[in-house]
């Protein structure tokens, strides 16, 4: 009797943990299916070769042109930019604390970097706003440039910044799981210190640096509060980086808080884009995924 | 020819670019920690004077004109000076103080903002005749910068020198706690599901799987997630803490999850053995032995994804949590706004005033935010147990 009593309960347990861990399947299917039904909807009402070769985006007028060409132009350079700060840094940092850095050294700049990871982004967007962007305005004027206040450069670098903790984090585990024969043997061999790291550890790593650069940069293309504060809402395609530029994110955040009727395509194309950003940013995922796997794999480390 | 036979021409140029390169890593730790040093410093020097703020001693007159027309309770020459907000607020004073009728009280009152920023030397838009008015209270000292208990105690106006950030407090508590009576139930059940439950089968790895790449989708998609399914869907009401609370819980989910998984494999296997050597049953081994055991560690971790639940903004928005919201939440379905949306919200203010209260705020949430990790810190290394 008393046996049947605990099976009872051990199934009911069981159960209720396995409904629990369902909910997070529940969530991706709900966000991909929330997002592709808007969309198609959208696609319905406007054409869909013109959402992605298209140059012209006027929403919110009688004959409306959804082409995000400029978009995602705009969306590509603000990244590039901040993958052009946060990579060189990132990987750097990560270098100087696992090679370089003592143990007490690592100790403190750890949780610093960690700090800097926990700054939320909307304090990102108003410090490029208020100080970067400001900042940059001035220094290409002495320089007899001129550069708008929202540039695409002053959000780069401070999405740069905000990724730095991601890649250098990342990198630093990455490089700390690399077997210490490698190093001792390459030494041995009479190569210096940099050398070692440069030619040895560095790419034995390389998997894993890789992984982190392509996190970091997923999580720059879905990044929203520094890019709708400090970027313009007009989109632009150009090459200069000086000019004001839109990006996906900002066109999606527009779009929904306006006072458009749900149903119109107005709205819907934030669906559109949201769909362009889901599927981007799930392949940067399973990309730096299988790259930490061969990394793993390789040196047989289980901890990252 | 140098007697050396190990001597290498090169070595000098090698130890050269060694140093370089060192100094590059150097160089980039360095950039990282003069970023965190210039940034805070910049906030804190605009958030500043928002501690203090202006009041004028000036005559108020109580009587039924002024409770009408609440502009005539200060004379002419001062109306430009003290708040319009305050003003405002006489009817109210009146209704709760009926003795008050009549008379002409000389009392500290709350200055317009305009005035606020001429005191504090920042960039104003006053006329001649005001500041004249304004130099000769300074004389008089009956003008000074006090302590800013509005901005602590009031929620959002759209007058700066009356706006507060107690609203968009309360609906962040109201927000973490849906967030948290979700997410952390839900969380450590699936951490205990694939840590001691699960056999490696399809479910396992596809919960695995999905897991890794719901930590990776932008936080902004779980805002439309949130406005497709719980509001439109469900009809849950918009702009409330509930529907909040429910898309930030969906967000931190992962984190939670991670965290605990960790903290569950910590746990020897010595101690689910010893328990079966005992005869107890794998429900009573977690429950009465591995959750105990690895609960800082858990603990730990929610208290990480609560940290980032407060700081998220990009979700909220979509949900419509930037509404103006001057009074306090009382419920979770009242509408609310959030610090971070608060934030944002003023960020967005032309008036000159809001910059210092958006840095303010910032300074709030970012000293909630590191007292939250240093909980955290505090915890795991209190509990660590070295096997």
């Amino acid at each position: 009797m008393i046996k049947t009593k605990i099976n009872h309960g051990e199934r009911l347990v069981r159960s209720s943990l396995v409904l629990a861990s369902i909910i997070s399947i529940a969530t991706t299917i709900g966000i991909l299916f929330s997002i592709l039904f808007q969309a198609v909807e959208f696609f319905q009402l406007k054409s869909f070769w013109y959402f992605v070769s298209g140059a012209e985006w006027t929403p919110g007028q009688q004959d409306s042109r959804f082409g995000a060409l400029p978009i995602f132009a705009g969306t590509f350079m603000i990244t590039a930019i901040a993958l052009m700060v946060a990579i060189p840094v990132g990987v750097g940092s990560a270098i100087y604390m696992s090679e370089y850095a003592s143990r007490f050294r690592r100790g403190l700049l750890k949780p610093i970097l960690e700090i800097l990871a926990g700054i939320p982004t909307v304090v990102y967007g108003f410090f490029a706003a208020l100080t970067i962007a400001p900042a940059i305005v001035n220094i290409f004027e002495t320089m007899g440039i001129d550069a708008a206040y929202n540039s695409a450069l002053a959000c780069g670098i401070v999405m740069g910044i905000m990724i730095i903790p991601v890649i250098a984090s990342l990198s630093d585990d990455v490089l700390r799981a690399v077997p210490n024969s490698q190093r001792s043997a390459s030494l041995a061999l009479g190569m210096t210190h940099s050398e070692t790291i440069r030619h040895v550890v560095v790419p034995s790593a390389m998997p894993g640096i890789i992984s982190a650069s392509l996190l970091g940069l997923s999580k720059a293309i879905g990044e929203t509060m520094i890019v709708v504060m400090a970027a313009g809402l007009r989109p632009n395609l150009t090459w200069n980086p000086l000019e004001d530029m839109t990006t996906v994110t900002v066109r999606i955040v527009d779009s929904l808080v306006g006072d458009h009727a749900f149903d119109s395509p107005d709205t819907l194309s934030a669906f559109a884009l949201g769909l362009v950003l889901f599927v981007f940013t799930l392949i940067l995922n399973m990309l730096s995924l299988s790259q930490i796997r061969k990394f793993k794999l390789r040196y047989k480390v289980n901890t990252l | 020819m140098n007697p050396n036979p190990f001597y290498d021409p090169s070595l000098k140029y090698r130890h050269r670019s060694a140093n370089l390169f060192k100094w590059f890593t150097r160089g980039s730790i360095l950039f990282t920690l003069a970023f965190l040093l210039f940034f805070l410093f910049d906030m804190a020097r605009t958030a500043y004077p928002a501690l203090w703020q202006t009041y004028v001693k000036v005559d108020v007159s109580y009587n039924d004109k002024s409770a009408r027309m609440t502009a005539r309770a200060v004379s002419k020459k001062y109306r430009k000076i003290v708040s319009r907000a305050w003003l405002r607020t006489i009817p109210k004073q009146l209704e709760e103080y009926p003795e008050l009728l009549g008379t002409t009280v000389k009392q500290w009152v709350l200055a317009d903002d305009q005035v606020d920023q001429y005191l504090k030397e920042h960039h104003h838009n006053l006329k001649q005749k005001t500041i004249s008015v304004v130099e000769e209270l300074k004389i008089r000292n009956e003008i000074e910068l006090q302590w800013n208990a509005v901005f602590f105690f009031r929620g959002d106006s759209k007058i700066p020198e009356y706006a507060g950030i107690l609203s968009a407090l309360v609906g962040s508590v109201l927000t973490l706690l849906v967030t948290m009576f979700i997410a952390f139930p839900v969380g450590v059940m699936t951490a205990v599901y694939l840590e001691e439950f699960s056999r490696d089968n399809w479910l396992t790895r596809l919960i695995e799987v999905n897991i890794n790449n719901l930590a990776a989708i932008p936080s902004i998609l779980f805002g439309l997630l949130g406005l497709a399914v719980f509001i439109n869907l469900f009809g849950l009401p918009r702009s409330s803490p509930l529907v909040g609370g429910l898309t930030l819980a969906l967000m931190t989910l992962p984190i939670i999850i991670v965290s605990s998984r960790a903290a569950l494999r910590s746990v020897p296997d010595s101690i689910r053995q010893a328990g079966y050597g005992l005869g107890l049953t794998r429900v009573q081994i977690v429950q009465g032995h591995v959750l105990p055991i690895a609960f800082p560690g858990i603990l730990t971790g929610s208290i990480i994804g609560l940290a980032h639940a407060m700081g998220e903004t990009a979700p909220l928005i979509i949900i419509g949590m930037i509404a103006f919201i001057p009074d306090s939440p009382t419920t979770i379905t009242d509408a609310a706004t959030v610090l971070p949306a608060q934030i944002f919200t003023w960020a967005g203010m032309p008036e000159r005033a809001y910059v210092e209260k958006t840095a303010a705020g910032i300074m709030v949430i970012l000293l909630i935010l590191f007292c939250l990790n240093a909980v955290a810190i505090y915890l795991r290394k209190k509990y660590e147990i070295k096997w």
